[in-house]
């Protein structure tokens, strides 16, 4: 009974948070979904059901839109997870706790970093009239900040330190004592990675660099200020709509790309969370 | 570094076996350097010139750091920086006032919750905040539909209000969720919660003060970075304060902030807040006692 009553009060305290959650996530997402999926007719005032929006979401200049953020996405998140793997490596290896204090909180702040004042600093540094600009213009003659490989070299900005920031754990968690059983059974270095320490965390590098991949396709602020809209992205693309820049009657598409990018944030989840319980099976204890 | 070659040379004649190891420290040792090198130029480098920038002015060749001075007399700084931090506040205390007792009830009763709670606090940031806010947006478009008067209207007009958008603090304790909650899972790995909470209990305290005066004290480093994170998190927040048309600190900066200096307040800004979070982050990190540094950071 007083098992009951203690399962009962733990339940008080958790499900507020996950009502929330369930208003405040699910409430909009649905109405991205109903509106979507509607068409309110502008001369009868008739609201009704069409797949229009949709299709047209996937056809023409949004689909060039999702692509380019999917390809985006890709290349910037393959970058920042190998280099963020290699850093965070590098960080558990130290043995300085101020060091590795330092880089932690480092790592929080900037993976929160973004937008407009991460844009500020690039075009600075390496925008039309940056410091370093002829610098790099002499390795890479064509290169412009407002480009794609512009944007796709400022996203690894917040995606590195997001990348360190998921995967040090595990990397903390990989026991030295394993590396020295491995070595005592004469396995050298590369037979410890290929048999022991790579399966243990593959898991939470790949679950990081899905985090990455999502997080870079969500971004908007950043693109948006580098590039004023040059480089179609799906994210712009929304923002476009919604501030009243389309043709009459094409309200409603923006709510139609809005759901693709949250399809595509679902299947990220679905591919994160089973890696997610793996790597937790061995690494929490 | 020469005593520890020395070292493992003479070891190597001796043994093979820790020879291969040795070679694979000192390995491990160079490239460390090299990524930690390049990664070190990467993200100082912008930061640099952006300070660069802010105290320099090329046409005169001058240098001065008027601009950091500036922004306190900017007009409408003092508005938008109170509505800002008024904002961060009540996402902090709603954000926490519904995660702690969560956390702490999943850790003690409900472990098999903990995945649930954990990819919860994945999707926001997965999620984008472009798509996030197209809902609310429609959300409150709905209750703005409805006969002027009725509660529904009255609510959606309400969130919305121009001096204290109340909306925006709803939708920022989503946002923060990931990181609030990765702070607090740190803090709490390196309390042993259980012990705590029965020591508390069987002297007698009731739930509130266990929580108050036993487990809150104990999480306090991790409660602090999470506040100070969803602090820097909201001055930055631009995409969802910007596209339903509020003024807070971070989109003032951007439209109204530029005119007066040209255009070296706002990086000045951006600079002075992200150094500032970052090393207040530092010390709070050193709050937690000997227990949680000592121990590597676990947090995932």
């Amino acid at each position: 009974m007083t098992r009951l009553l203690k399962k009962l009060g733990a339940w008080g305290a958790v499900l507020p948070l996950l009502g929330y959650c369930a208003i405040a996530l699910g409430f909009p997402v649905w109405a991205i979904l109903w509106e979507g999926l509607h068409q309110t007719n502008p001369t009868t005032q008739q609201t009704t059901v069409t797949f229009a929006n949709l299709t047209a979401s996937w056809h023409g200049i949004y689909l060039t839109g999702l692509l380019t953020s999917l390809r985006l996405s890709l290349l910037s998140s393959v970058i920042s997870a190998v280099v963020g793997l290699f850093a965070a490596y590098a960080i558990s290896q130290s043995r300085g706790r101020y060091f590795k204090q330092a880089v932690l909180t480092a790592s929080g702040v900037l993976a929160n970093f973004g937008g407009i004042p991460l844009a500020f600093c690039f075009i600075a540094t390496i925008g039309t009239g940056g410091v370093f600009l002829s610098w790099i213009q002499d390795v890479w003659p064509s290169f412009s900040l407002e480009t794609f490989s512009g944007v796709a070299l400022v996203y690894p900005y917040f995606l590195v330190p997001l990348m360190v920031l998921t995967t040090l754990p595990a990397l903390d968690g990989l026991r030295e004592q394993w590396k020295e059983a491995s070595a005592n059974l004469g396995g050298t270095s590369r037979q410890y990675w290929r048999h022991v320490g790579g399966p243990l965390l593959l898991p939470a590098a790949l679950g990081g660099f899905v985090l990455c991949f999502g997080s870079a396709f969500a971004a908007y602020a950043t693109a948006k200020a580098l590039t004023s809209g040059t480089v179609p992205l799906v994210t712009t693309q929304i923002a476009n709509i919604l501030s009243g820049n389309v043709i009459a009657g094409e309200d409603n598409l923006g709510m139609a790309l809005a759901f693709n990018t949250i399809i595509i944030c679902g299947l990220m989840m679905a591919v994160y969370l089973p890696l997610r319980k793996r790597s937790a099976k061995w690494l929490e204890s | 570094m020469t005593t520890i070659s020395e070292t493992e040379s003479a070891a190597a004649v001796t043994t093979p076996a820790r020879d291969r190891r040795g070679l694979g420290l000192r390995r491990v040792r160079w490239w460390r350097v090299v990524v930690l090198g390049v990664l070190a130029v990467y993200f100082l480098v912008p930061l640099a010139s952006t300070f660069w920038f802010t105290v320099y002015t090329p046409g005169t060749h001058t240098f001065s750091l008027a601009p950091y001075g500036q922004m306190f007399s900017a007009q409408g700084f003092g508005t938008s920086v109170r509505m800002t931090v008024e904002i961060a506040l009540v996402t902090i205390v709603i954000l926490y006032l519904l995660l702690v007792p969560a956390m702490i009830a999943v850790q003690l009763r409900l472990p098999k919750l903990k995945p649930v709670l954990e990819s919860l606090a994945m999707v926001p940031l997965v999620l984008s905040p472009v798509a996030l806010v197209v809902g609310v947006q429609t959300v409150l478009g709905w209750g703005l539909d409805q006969d002027p008067g009725t509660p529904l209207f009255q609510l959606a007009a309400d969130l919305q209000n121009q001096s204290f958008p109340l909306i925006l603090p709803i939708v920022y304790v989503v946002i923060a969720l990931p990181f609030a909650y990765r702070s607090l899972e740190s803090g709490l790995r390196s309390v042993d919660l259980k012990t705590l909470v029965e020591a508390s209990r069987g002297l007698g305290a009731s739930w509130p003060v266990t929580i108050w005066r036993a487990v809150l004290p104990n999480l306090r480093s991790g409660l602090l970075s999470g506040a100070i994170l969803t602090l820097a998190l909201v001055f930055g927040e631009y995409t969802i304060s910007s596209i339903l048309q509020f003024l807070p600190f971070s989109v003032w900066i951007v439209q109204d902030g530029q005119g007066a200096t040209s255009g070296q307040l706002a990086p000045a800004v951006s600079l002075l807040s992200l150094l500032l979070s970052w090393a207040v982050l530092f010390l709070v990190s050193f709050l937690g006692g000997r227990r949680a540094v000592g121990r590597p950071d676990r947090s995932s």
